[in-house]
């Protein structure tokens, strides 16, 4: 016992140290990524890997960046933070919903360690977040859904029934309701960020089931790869443009664009002004990009969808602005009345006129 | 809740789709730990199989020459974890989890350049008459080779151990390799075999999954589908046909519990979600309540000198 309490101690000494040496050597600067799938993923994690490669460009020989893939949410993720973290990384990104606690409790044991957080609301000291404003791109998706779907049933493959899916296919509803009023939302969930096999069939099984447009809230490729096949099936590019399934069946997509807040951030911890931060920022800051719109879409609904894009971009549309109604029919915002962030942050509840119940 | 949007006959084809890969997979397994051999491997062997079946298909065209080189690719790499266990005597859960790593790393180096490409698409076999049998043709007859081949080697399995002599050697080997030894059976040589038929079948399998049931190719798209593969034939007591039950079961509830959440089922999606796993397990629980074992040998090395 006393030799295992001797080790620990030491361990953790050795750890310490190595941290002030990573600190104090001021020479390089250390960037670590934790990623939630592979970053040949062709989704979420090879836009972050594509924002830690600017990062390397941008600064060249001053910064050196580490990064870890496929990391489980959960307890696995907290060992691989803590080994960044003695390994003397100055700049941690964890970039999953799922590693929120886990980076909360690492980040307590590392105060000269600044962490952030991606899609999470818990912030400390040393951790900021940041998130992207996926919803506004799901209203432009949901627009040309709305317009393009013949059977009126729109299929939505979930990951995980967390506020930024959720704002996600309210989003979508909303917009989709709009140019159709008889449009009909089928909800599978897939309970996984990445599954190529589930997901392809997920998007299977809505397309048995009548659905011509399929979105999707995973993050490979999997989806469009079953669409195509099926042929006459409209999908979306996820987080990454998915531009090798254009013109048929992706028709557009949402990209997240991570580079320009990496490089920011990475300068502030450079620079020794980084602070505890909450960014949001949407197609307006560019943080989220919306994927060529390919010549399947008809040219009015193409000019409409851009339209609303620029709208959102510029401010003149909120894409939650009421009148809006939650499920149950009672009542959220009124005529003219906007979501406020709060409100969108821990979004739990479907808008009116979506069937089926949230996972609880 | 329309339970009426679901259609039975497109269910079932696609529960058969669903099983494939995760049959072929449990298949090899099945004969490696029969020869008393446990290879945890079976994720890497597969996912490497799953892009070398791709290449291969994009390259020649010929999804049958994909399946035949994952078959190839995935016995050369088990070949590797039967050298470090059977002549070097390493142990054996470690090499099997350094051949997952292994795997994973080396498809994901070799995929690099196939991302969003649609590989050639594998023809469903033309059985005449049989497909226009109402319900049962659609279900049963209108699938690509590979599903049957499934089935067929799962037959092929039962009557090699039970029905031969070979299949009875291997058993023996498994069961007491001292004995098997003694006897002037070549256990290495045999396990050797073994493994890489193993190898084979997880090849194949993989390759099913980026050649028919996704199909594309992304990195790490096994997703844990060897682990299952690995549970499945455990759960089936080692017995070909329960690993066909446990396969189809476990496709098929994945299947069904997709169809019911869109078409809107009463029932949480959280029972929804866990319940392929739930009812698997449960099922060949039961079934195995009788006197069943693993084979004494598994996992055990083997050194002849003495």
């Amino acid at each position: 016992m006393k030799l295992i309490k001797h080790l620990a101690t030491a361990t953790l000494a050795l750890g310490v140290a190595t941290g002030a040496m990573a600190a104090g050597h001021g020479e390089k600067t250390k960037v670590g990524f934790v990623y939630v799938g592979p970053v040949g993923d062709g989704g979420w994690t090879y836009e972050h890997n594509q924002g830690r490669l600017a990062v390397e460009e941008h600064f060249g020989d001053q910064v050196e960046t580490v990064f870890v893939e496929s990391v489980p949410e959960g307890p696995d993720s907290e060992r691989v933070m803590t080994q960044m973290a003695l390994e003397g990384a100055d700049l941690i990104f964890t970039t999953s919903f799922g590693y929120m606690d886990p980076t909360i409790n690492v980040a307590s044991k590392f105060p000269d360690v600044k962490f952030e957080h991606a899609t999470g609301y818990k912030t400390a000291d040393n951790v900021s977040v940041y998130s992207a404003r996926f919803y506004e791109g799901r209203a432009v998706q949901g627009l040309i859904a709305g317009s393009m779907t013949k059977s009126n049933i729109i299929g939505y493959i979930g990951s995980y029934p967390i506020p930024e899916v959720i704002r996600g296919i309210n989003s979508a509803y909303i917009q989709a309701k709009k140019v159709n009023p008889d449009v009909e939302f089928k909800i599978v969930w897939a309970y996984t960020w990445f599954d190529p096999a589930k997901e392809a069939d997920a998007a299977k099984v809505l397309i048995e089931q009548g659905a011509d447009v399929i979105l999707q809230h995973t993050d490979s490729t999997a989806p469009q790869a079953a669409a195509q096949e099926a042929g006459n099936v409209y999908t979306f590019g996820q987080a990454s443009d998915m531009i090798e399934y254009a013109p048929m069946p992706r028709v557009s997509s949402i990209i997240d664009n991570w580079s320009p807040y990496y490089i920011a951030r990475t300068q502030a911890v450079i620079d020794g002004t980084w602070e505890t931060a909450n960014t949001w920022d949407g197609i307006g800051a560019g943080m989220v990009g919306i994927g060529e719109i390919t010549d399947a879409v008809p040219a009015d609904v193409k000019e409409a969808a851009l339209a609303l894009k620029d709208a959102i971009a510029s401010g003149d549309v909120h894409p939650f602005t009421g009148p809006l109604n939650k499920q149950d029919g009672s009542a959220w915002l009124a005529e003219g009345e906007t979501a406020d962030d709060g409100t969108l942050a821990g979004l739990n509840f479907y808008v009116e006129g979506i069937t089926g119940e949230i996972p609880q | 809740m329309d339970l009426s949007s679901i259609n039975p006959v497109l269910l079932l084809a696609s529960l058969m789709v669903a099983a494939t890969p995760l049959l072929f997979a449990a298949l090899g397994e099945l004969i490696v730990e029969r020869a008393g051999v446990l290879n945890l491997g079976v994720e890497g062997m597969m996912i490497t199989g799953a892009v070398s079946g791709f290449i291969i298909a994009v390259e020649s065209g010929s999804p049958a020459l994909g399946f035949i080189c994952a078959a190839i690719a995935g016995a050369l790499l088990s070949l590797l974890f039967a050298l470090l266990t059977q002549v070097f005597l390493a142990n054996q859960v470690a090499s099997g989890l350094a051949l997952t790593l292994f795997g994973l790393g080396l498809s994901a180096l070799l995929g690099q350049g196939y991302v969003g490409i649609k590989p050639p698409s594998t023809p469903k076999l033309d059985l005449g008459m049989l497909a226009d049998i109402p319900f049962i043709g659609r279900v049963l007859f209108t699938h690509d080779l590979m599903v049957y081949l499934a089935l067929a080697l799962a037959i092929a399995i039962w009557f090699f151990l039970h029905r031969t002599r070979a299949g009875l050697i291997l058993r023996g080997v498994g069961e007491n390799h001292d004995a098997a030894h003694a006897l002037g059976y070549k256990v290495v040589m045999i396990r050797f075999a073994a493994i890489a038929f193993g190898g084979a079948c997880a090849g194949v399998g993989g390759a099913y999954l980026s050649l028919v049931r996704v199909p594309q190719w992304t990195e790490g798209m096994t997703a844990g589908i060897g682990w299952i593969a690995l549970a499945l034939v455990v759960f089936a007591s080692w017995k070909p046909g329960r690993v066909i039950l446990g396969a189809y079961l476990f496709g098929g509830v994945n299947v069904l519990q997709l169809n019911l959440q869109a078409a809107g089922a009463a029932i949480p999606v959280e029972y929804l979600a866990m319940s392929p796993y739930l009812v698997t397990i449960l099922v060949l629980v039961i079934m195995s309540a009788e006197r069943s074992r693993a084979p004494a040998s598994l996992g055990r090395p083997f050194h002849a000198s003495h």
